[in-house]
């Protein structure tokens, strides 16, 4: 067993062996027991390659004088409700109420280490960590409890923060009175004993979110919420073009402007004023020359140029032998899949304020990586990270969007540091679709081959750009491999013109679309139904418990496809969740219109902690998916991004909204996994395959526009 | 040009000496600390903005601020009465219509606006009048069941 520290330590004289981090982290908070916790799965962490930060413990717990408790998380709350069902975690292990839960998140100073808010990580990896903070802290309080009521501790119980003798109740101590003077810390190794879900009182209960009231009557605070004395507004110049060049930049006119302050840097031009408007004005009156580099690719032409710059291919499974496989088929099937640049369009545009005082930086950011950002910030202003504090208000979403870097925050921050003052940067729409790191456009091509009795004997699987991600083989394939030619991050993707980077469950949306198609490719040419096609040739009992329950739900009836009537099932397997979707659509011949009138989604994702959230997302994940499904395809032509706002780039609307009923298939064996970004990955082969069913045109590329949809029934 | 601009903002008379072409938006998320009103794209397209000006949902971003002279604006801030939600504000908590919260204030002052004009619409046409309101999140199947129950509850 491992060694634990436990230290009972006098108000006056902190223990020295705390590091100064501590130190300072518990004169901030005061007294109370305060617990410090390691990373839920550190192996993880280090395979992440983001390892090696001088605190290694991931969170902090502390129960207050008053009887509060305050979890202090570096992940941050973007619309997941993770700042529900993290509290739903603490207080259940902890036996009290929801309600006497507080939140800090996101912090740099008061938060420890984190690498960030992304990958459907913070229930499935933080979630076990705080669990067994949350345990051992109650077990530390019945300790403390049992001396003060001379009671062992195993004749004692808790209820909402009271411990009190079982033999009578009116023997009692609260959390609060056990805190109070006391200032204990306790640093948790290894596990301690979490509830089983048989005794779970918080968890596995549908729980209203805790931050509706702030976001309700428009009290949330965001980072362009911020209002510091004195602060100013910037606008920042930026180039016609990733890879431009500035010849010339006269800022002479905006100088003259009453109230305008220029900021010229080698790589940072920008005009500020009290007013945002002012500053926008006085950007207008910058005059520029830029060179422009050559175009080389644009929205048609990237698919065969990305095949073409792939780096070597990484294979990720093999098994059998393809030669073999293709013997023994009767029926062989080729196709190439792609799909186009997404954006993450979050509502909220990457906004920071930021201010310099007495060598510190501050700066509220909107961002899922509040860690990384510091450093970057440090590196950019010459400062220590200790230096740097980063806040995270509520983010205005994220999906990817926000975890790449800090640019705003850093700009915000050389700014204030410019100018001595306080400094905001709010982007516009068109610098948000510039800066953007978008889904990167990827191609899958697919050899497969089915044998006599309809079973999968060939899976030849290359793809590029877009990593593995729910592209692993769940289906009982004896002759398989699996290439991978770049990733959707590193090094690969500067074979793209611009910035590319994490999409809700990166790279997995466009792998679920091949891979799903091709199997009612197989399934319609083996005039079989498409669920039996795949019940058939999976023996994963996950998989199968999910395909049947959205069959049962959805009233499948077994017919070959196309069937005339546009369903359209699909199945994945992302972030150790099994999904499964059934899509009704119905297809405008004429135009090619797709209007998706039902969908229908089983989920199985282990032990659920909030039924109400894990919904919302997945509700989440299938109207978001609609977009990337049918409509969304950022314009460029080479470097220049000529999408520039939302009116050409088409968001799920209220009028696009089918049906959605979701099941979440019970399995309390598996501890929680991932819930935000499994559902979204279905979406296209779903809706694919309903409009294969309805038409008989099989639409090979992302979004299916109603352009496409017409081609393809056109060319039938 | 420096004008005088007097109206009512949530139910205060309010007068301000400002140039009348500036943006309703920014006059309330700078000038008067109303930072409820978000800013999301900057050219109507997706209703982030949305406020109230004499009973209509209007695009407060591309709203000169002179326009609204001698009339009455609503914000988010000014539902709240006594600290009692609006049924609109109650039924979107109730309802979990909302996740990043972003365009929620938008998502409110428009069906506000629609419930002002139309306090029984049918569900075509809260979707009707709500798809200008863009949410990134995906909650639109919640905000329609909250603007169903607030309307049933006013």
């Amino acid at each position: 067993m491992k060694q634990r520290q436990y230290k009972v330590m006098d108000q006056h004289r902190p223990g020295n062996t705390l590091s100064l981090g501590r130190r300072d982290f518990i004169k901030l908070v005061g007294g109370g027991i305060v617990v410090l916790f390691h990373a839920g799965d550190t192996a993880f962490l280090e395979a992440q390659g983001r390892g090696g930060y001088p605190t290694d413990f991931n969170a902090y717990l502390r129960i207050g004088e008053d009887g509060r408790v305050t979890v202090y998380t570096g992940k941050v709350e973007l619309g997941q409700d993770v700042v529900t069902s993290l509290a739903q975690m603490a207080a259940d292990e902890l036996d009290v109420s929801l309600e006497s839960i507080d939140m800090v998140m996101g912090d740099t100073d008061l938060c420890p280490y984190d690498m960030g808010t992304f990958g459907s990580m913070s229930i499935r990896f933080f979630g076990p960590a705080l669990r067994s903070a949350a345990a051992e802290a109650r077990a530390t309080l019945v300790q403390l409890a049992a001396a003060r009521l001379s009671t062992p501790a195993d004749r004692l119980s808790v209820e909402d923060g009271v411990v009190f003798a079982a033999s009578d109740k009116s023997r009692r101590v609260t959390y609060g009175q056990l805190a109070k003077g006391r200032k204990i810390t306790r640093t948790l190794e290894g596990k301690a004993a979490t509830k089983p879900v048989s005794r779970f009182a918080v968890m596995g209960k549908p729980a209203k979110r805790r931050d509706a009231r702030l976001k309700v009557t428009g009290r949330a605070q965001y980072a362009g919420d911020i209002r510091l004395p004195g602060m100013l507004y910037a606008r920042i110049l930026r180039p016609p073009a990733h890879g431009a060049t500035a010849k010339q930049i006269d800022t002479s006119g905006a100088e003259k402007i009453p109230g305008v302050t220029v900021v010229r840097e080698e790589d940072l031009v920008a005009v500020l004023h009290t007013d945002p408007e002012a500053a926008e004005k006085a950007l207008e009156t910058i005059k520029t020359e830029f060179d422009l580099p050559k175009a080389a690719v644009d929205e048609e032409t990237v698919f065969d140029y990305l095949v073409k710059a792939a780096p070597p291919a990484q294979e990720t499974e093999r098994k059998g032998d393809l030669a073999q496989g293709e013997k023994t088929a009767a029926d062989v099937f080729e196709a190439r899949y792609v799909n186009g640049y997404g954006a993450h369009a979050t509502i909220e545009t990457h906004t920071a304020a930021a201010k310099v005082e007495g060598g510190r930086v501050t700066v509220w950011t909107s961002t899922q990586t509040p860690f990384p950002n510091r450093q970057e910030v440090a590196q950019a202003l010459g400062f220590a990270p200790e230096n740097v504090h980063i806040i995270t208000p509520f983010v205005g979403g994220g999906f990817g969007g926000k975890s790449s870097s800090g640019r705003q925050a850093v700009e915000a921050a050389r700014l204030a540091k410019a100018v001595g003052k306080p400094v905001q940067v709010c982007w516009s729409r068109a610098e948000e679709f510039f800066y953007d790191t978008f889904r990167p456009a990827a191609v899958v091509t697919i050899k497969s081959g089915i044998d006599s009795a309809a079973r999968i004997c060939l899976w030849d699987y290359r793809v590029y750009f877009a990593g593995s991600r729910s592209a692993e083989q769940f289906y009982d394939v004896a002759n398989n491999l699996i290439r991978v030619y770049g990733q959707w991050r590193g090094e690969t993707t500067k074979a793209h013109p611009f910035g590319v980077g994490p999409w809700r469950a990166p790279g997995a949306n466009i792998n679920v679309f091949a891979r799903e198609s091709q199997i009612d490719i197989m399934a319609a040419k083996a005039k079989a139904d498409p669920l039996e096609f795949r019940l058939n040739n999976t023996s994963d009992k996950r998989m199968r418990s999910v395909l049947q329950a959205v069959a049962d739900r959805f009233g499948w009836k077994k017919a070959p496809a196309p069937s005339g009537r546009g369903y359209g099932i699909a199945c994945a397997i992302d972030a150790g969740t099994y999904v499964a979707q059934i899509a009704e659509a119905s297809v405008d011949k004429s135009s090619g219109s797709a209007k998706i009138k039902r969908i229908v989604c089983a989920q199985e994702m282990g032990i659920v902690i909030n039924p109400e959230g894990a919904q919302m997302q997945i509700e989440g994940c299938i109207t978001m998916g609609l977009g990337y499904t049918l409509a969304e395809d950022v314009r460029f032509k080479g470097g220049q991004i000529l999408t520039k706002n939302f009116d050409d780039y088409d968001v799920p609307r209220f009028s696009w909204l089918p049906e959605i009923e979701t099941i979440l298939v019970k399995n309390d064996e598996l501890t929680p996994q991932g819930g935000g970004e499994p559902a979204i990955v279905p979406v296209g082969a779903a809706v694919a395959n309903a409009i294969f069913d309805a038409t008989g045109a099989r639409l090979f590329r992302m979004p299916m526009t109603p352009e496409r949809v017409r081609q393809s029934i056109r060319s039938i | 040009m420096i004008e005088t601009i007097r109206f009512r903002l949530n139910g205060k008379p309010t007068t301000l000496r400002i140039e009348g072409d500036r943006k309703l938006l920014w006059v309330l998320r700078t000038d008067l600390g109303l930072t409820g009103t978000k800013f999301g794209c900057g050219e109507n397209l997706c209703g982030a903005c949305t406020v109230i000006v004499d009973r209509e949902p209007v695009r407060s971003c591309q709203l000169p601020v002179n326009e609204v002279r001698g009339k009455e604006v609503i914000t988010i801030e000014g539902l709240e009465k006594d600290g009692k939600l609006h049924p609109l504000q109650e039924k979107f908590a109730e309802h979990g219509a909302l996740q990043c919260g972003f365009c929620t204030p938008g998502m409110i002052m428009n069906a506000y606006g629609l419930l002002l004009k139309n306090p029984k619409p049918t569900r075509d046409q809260i979707i009707s009048a709500m798809d200008d309101n863009l949410c990134r999140c995906g909650c639109h199947k919640r905000i329609i069941r909250a603007i169903e129950g607030a309307s049933a509850q006013m």
